[in-house]
């Protein structure tokens, strides 16, 4: 398992290398002048080539990411031009709001998703089957900023029982927090429900049909304990898998559904840095999803090999 | 007994309620469009930021209704006989909020931080500014290079506000992040992307006419989340509201609506010469054909279909209602015919060009509806949706035909044309550069009196809108909707939220 977990570990150098390269030569190719958008409706040139300067644009492509990589390795993310702070203490700011969004949303999609995929696996050609697919299916095609402005209508204009947009911090206020995260978190949770209630019909449904757990029924172990303690403990481990690759479905549509509903998070930042080419918050945001990203699919590894010790040799 | 009894629980009933009423605080909620860039005046660059200082840093001078210059940190001003110098009179009594006092010196500090700070957004703005001097604690006189009508105007915006010299030095350029002027409410906390907190000053010059105790503005993109925010009752105001959602606010007895037409402009910029390009373009290489292009243009049409009817229509920078609207070209009438034998005199029926346009909502419908229009004239666009980012390199670099741009205005008329169309402005898109043209803006510049500078304008105008480096088709409403127990807001034609005089009744 030790060697198992450092090979793993191993491979994660060059790959943040490798990222980190993309990220920022992807960056350089998006078009428009980040100076010009940063100096402003004026675009005084005298602005214009100060802002050059400022962000070594006016240095070829080598010594700027030279530049970069040696502030990341010291921990200096760079600082955003637009807001003036530090890159680092953005997302040190703007993280925690998305992690707690994310939480909630992935609690919202297992707490649906699973034991809905359950349900229709074991009663797989039933109403019930029919219904949770149906449901499934209404919860992949719908657009999250479409039902975004659906519940905020519903349920902060006509209703009037939760607020529109923003964010309040569980510290500040418990209560005005959780009312503000539902929505959204909903919002966010409800497809990665469907994906996961649709994966975990399927391999219910295999294992359903595996040789030991009719070996189990034919022992005379309970239905119940059958379905939850044979075969869905063996359908888990594609979904734990796949629970750690929806992060990533996680935080790219957190940037939609932050966008909608006004929540300074992750997303929010992301989105108004690439429209304001804040490039160093562009790629500071983006650096550290993707070793978030990397990291979460090693722990989505580990799991693995813990759940299936065949898994370590390989 | 009894009596005593319920005397005594009145009195202390109508005490607690007094006590309850006397701290219970006010907050006004607004909601922006956007969120601002970096709270410095010197370093500041969007509109959306300007709405917040006009509650944060006080001007010298402040523009009213009618577009006049009010004094507002200066008490009164005075030109020197050649034009070439400013003195300006301070208010007595004004301190920052760091407790500091706004004197001569402070004035002397603000204009140089202005003129000297490295990527200062206000150097352009002061350019003729060449030095200031301190006549006596409480008199600055500003000395010009030479002439420059827009100065006052210019010390109505950012460029006119003070900041406390003892912050700003201590701040250097993080300066932004704990702004310390001398305006109605001061700075208490920004939550980037969040909010933005301001509390009421004490000791405001004049605080008889602040209101309200704190100002929250939420920046909140989507005008349909802002508006079910308003709705909801989590805003008590919004700035700019969608045109299509008007009736929507009207129709719900709780909501007042404000609208006031801008000081900007919504046009097309034509590439006339910043790129070869234009000479490829009959559109670019012939005044007869973008003749023909604005005779095809209907632009009540227009303004219907892009604006729900919710702007002015207008052929020129400055809207038809302003003092300085040249009267000698009125806004042409649609003329399909007209155009066709334009086109035909051209030698080009059917000239086609890209319309380049920015991928928001507004300019979309824009040049859906200037295509359909054009085509009846033998027009063919190509519309070509472009991020802003990329729209504005590219234009920049002259690889556009025609560009769909809008422009936010500034109060003094110089700010919607000098930079468009004098040469080689930064914002002269357009690639516009005639001398005679160039010689009526610096005319328009050292001229003072203002009907000399009308002159000067309707001069410009027979050019320059015959020329059409920009066709200019209508001037927006600023839209504000707002809580009806709101009271005392002032309609300004720049689209900025002066909270002085705002209270809840």
């Amino acid at each position: 398992m030790g060697a198992y977990l450092l090979r793993r570990v191993a491979i994660i150098v060059p790959t943040l290398l490798f990222a980190s390269i993309l990220i920022f030569g992807l960056q350089q190719l998006l078009p428009g002048d980040p100076a010009m958008v940063l100096a402003g409706e004026e675009r005084d040139p005298a602005v214009i080539a100060h802002l050059r300067e400022t962000m070594h644009l006016d240095r070829p492509f080598p010594v700027r990411y030279a530049y970069w990589l040696r502030g990341v390795l010291h921990g200096d993310f760079g600082e955003s031009l637009r807001m003036q702070q530090p890159v680092r203490a953005l997302i040190a700011d703007k993280l925690p709001v998305t992690l707690e969004l994310a939480g909630i949303a992935i609690v919202i999609a297992l707490v649906i998703g699973i034991p809905a995929g359950v349900v229709s696996a074991v009663h797989r050609g039933t109403g019930w089957d029919y219904a949770a697919n149906a449901v499934a299916l209404w919860g992949l095609s719908t657009p999250n900023f479409w039902l975004g402005i659906m519940l905020i209508l519903l349920f902060s204009v006509t209703l009037g029982w939760l607020p529109a947009s923003g964010y309040v911090s569980p510290l500040e206020n418990l209560r005005a927090n959780l009312a503000a995260m539902i929505l959204p978190a909903f919002v966010l949770g409800n497809a990665i429900a469907a994906v996961l209630m649709r994966h975990t019909r399927s391999a219910m449904l295999q294992v359903l049909s595996s040789d030991y757990v009719r070996t189990a029924r034919a022992k005379g172990v309970r239905e119940r304990d059958v379905i939850l303690k044979h075969a869905l403990r063996n359908a888990l481990i594609p979904i734990i898998t796949l629970g750690a690759l929806e992060f990533g479905t996680l935080l790219s549509g957190a940037v939609l559904t932050e966008q909608v509903f006004t929540i300074p998070g992750f997303g929010k930042l992301i989105v108004d840095a690439v429209f304001n080419r804040d490039y160093a918050v562009v790629q500071g945001v983006v650096l550290f999803t993707a070793t978030a990203y990397i990291l979460l699919n090693l722990v989505a590894d580990v799991l693995y090999a813990v759940a299936n010790p065949r898994m370590r040799l390989g | 007994m009894t009596t005593i009894c319920r005397r005594v629980l009145v009195t202390l009933a109508c005490t607690l309620a007094f006590a309850v009423s006397a701290h219970a605080q006010t907050t006004l909620r607004i909601g922006l469009a956007e969120d601002p860039d970096v709270l410095d005046p010197t370093l500041a660059r969007t509109f959306v930021g300007r709405i917040v200082f006009s509650a944060l840093c006080d001007k010298l001078f402040d523009i009213d209704e009618k577009l006049a210059i009010v004094p507002q940190l200066a008490e009164s001003y005075q030109w020197a006989a050649d034009s070439k110098a400013l003195t300006i009179k301070l208010r007595p009594g004004v301190t920052f909020h760091d407790g500091e006092k706004l004197d001569a010196d402070a004035v002397k500090y603000s204009l140089e931080r202005h003129k000297t700070m490295p990527g200062s957004n206000r150097r352009g703005e002061l350019a003729p500014l060449a030095s200031v001097d301190v006549v006596d604690p409480m008199t600055v006189r500003l000395n010009l290079s030479a002439p420059f009508s827009p100065l006052l105007a210019q010390l109505a915006d950012r460029a006119g506000m003070i900041v406390s010299p003892k912050a700003a030095q201590a701040e250097g350029d993080k300066f932004g992040a704990h702004p310390v002027c001398a305006g109605p409410y001061k700075f208490v906390e920004r939550v980037a992307q969040d909010r933005i907190v301001l509390e009421r000053f004490p000791n405001y010059w004049n605080k008889d006419a602040v209101h309200i105790d704190r100002i929250v503005y939420l920046p909140i993109p989507d005008s349909t989340v802002r508006l079910a925010n308003l709705r909801s009752g989590q805003l008590d105001f919004i700035e700019r509201l969608a045109p299509s959602d008007v009736p929507q606010v009207k129709s719900d007895a709780r909501f007042k609506l404000t609208k006031i037409t801008e000081i900007g402009y919504q046009g097309i910029t034509i590439n006339v010469g910043k790129s070869d390009l234009a000479q490829k373009n009959p559109l670019g290489r012939d005044p007869r054909v973008r003749e023909a292009f604005e005779l095809a243009l209907d632009r009540d049409g227009i303004v219907q279909v892009a604006m729900d009817g919710e702007a002015d229509v207008g052929n020129q920078w400055v809207a038809p209602t302003n003092a300085f609207y040249a009267k000698n070209v009125p806004i042409p009438k649609r003329d399909v015919a007209r155009a066709k034998a334009l086109l035909k005199e051209a030698g080009v029926t059917n000239p086609s060009f890209t319309l380049m346009t920015p991928t928001t909502a507004d300019a979309q419908r824009i040049a859906q509806v200037v295509q359909a229009m054009a085509r009846e004239a033998g027009f063919d666009v190509k519309i070509q949706s472009t991020e802003f980012a990329t729209s504005l390199d590219q234009a920049d670099k002259g690889q556009f035909d025609a560009y769909v741009l809008a422009w936010s205005g500034r109060a003094d008329p110089d700010g919607n044309i000098f930079s468009f169309d004098a040469c080689k402005q930064p914002l002269n898109y357009a690639g516009y550069c005639k001398p005679d043209v160039d010689d009526l803006l610096k005319r328009s510049r050292t001229t003072l009196d203002v009907n000399e500078r009308k002159k000067v304008y309707a001069d410009l105008a027979a050019i320059a809108l015959r020329d059409r480096p920009i066709v200019y088709l209508y001037h927006r409403h600023w839209l504000w909707a707002y809580t009806n127990k709101l009271d005392g807001l002032q309609s300004i034609p720049d689209g900025l939220v002066r909270v002085t005089g705002v209270r809840f009744k």
